[in-house]
């Protein structure tokens, strides 16, 4: 019917707290727990509850440079987000469209009668 | 609340009354929707969906002709559609003049299936605030937008 997405996504991405840690990730590359913390209004230890929620369904990396961890978006999965949602777009233009034809068929049909 | 959000709209050159006939009978909703459709368009009524071998259970909830008609769905799930663990399908007419009418449907729910009630709770009551900017930037996805 779709892409398939698995709830771990829609939920990862369904959280606009984690939505605005991805947006960060996404301008800003690989950074810190702690650097996110600093530009968001909730604490450290929410962004971290957070990265792993995003870490788990396969939106978020990390990697080691030297003593700090650094945290950086999956493009790839990112992709498959965004493109689960086009479908379902996709899918309700398909759905409109035969409604306004058969509306307007059944509107012309009313008027032929009058 | 606001989570996700698909909001899609057609402007149809049609009054209201009759784009009204074909989004809420059943007999024309299986024309565009679902192969099969049983439901009776009262608030509250539970109905069933039909797409090929598969299905799932509908419960209406707003039925107000011609400007609003809603209903939960949780294909392919057999639950009972409650919040939490379905869509909310939710259709707005607007007649624009006598003849044409905007048809909007927003589906919200996606991302609150399987969720853990604390979590869903705690979902609800923290977030009034709509999409943050992350999905605008994703291309190509014209159907999310900020729930108003």
């Amino acid at each position: 019917m779709t892409t398939q997405v698995d709830d771990e996504l829609w939920s990862a991405i369904g959280d606009p707290s984690r939505r605005r840690v991805l947006d960060l990730l996404v301008s800003h590359g690989a950074v810190s727990a702690s650097w996110l913390a600093g530009h968001v209004p909730f604490s450290r230890q929410a962004v971290s509850k957070h990265l792993v929620v995003l870490e788990e369904a396969g939106l978020v990396s990390r990697r080691k440079q030297g003593r700090e961890v650094l945290y950086q978006v999956e493009a790839d999965r990112l992709d498959q987000a965004s493109r689960a949602m086009a479908d379902l777009a996709a899918q309700w233009d398909r759905r409109l469209a035969a409604v306004k034809r058969l509306a307007e068929a059944a509107h012309a049909e009313t008027q032929r009668k009058l | 609340m606001a989570g996700l959000v698909i909001e899609r709209e057609v402007l149809i050159e049609a009054p209201a009354e009759a784009v009204w006939r074909i989004v809420t009978e059943p007999d024309q909703m299986s024309r565009w929707f679902a192969d099969r459709v049983e439901l009776v368009v009262e608030p509250g009524a539970h109905g069933y969906m039909h797409f090929g071998e598969a299905g799932g259970p509908v419960v209406v909830e707003t039925v107000d002709p011609p400007t609003r008609f809603s209903f939960r769905w949780n294909y392919p799930l057999e639950e009972e559609p409650v919040l939490g663990n379905s869509m909310l399908v939710e259709f707005t007419l607007t007649p624009e003049g006598e003849e044409r009418t905007r048809l909007r449907v927003t589906e919200s729910g996606h991302e609150l299936r399987d969720w853990p009630d604390a979590e869903k709770q705690r979902y609800a009551g923290e977030h009034q605030e709509g999409w943050g900017e992350f999905l605008d930037r994703l291309a190509g996805v014209p159907a999310v937008r900020q729930p108003g």
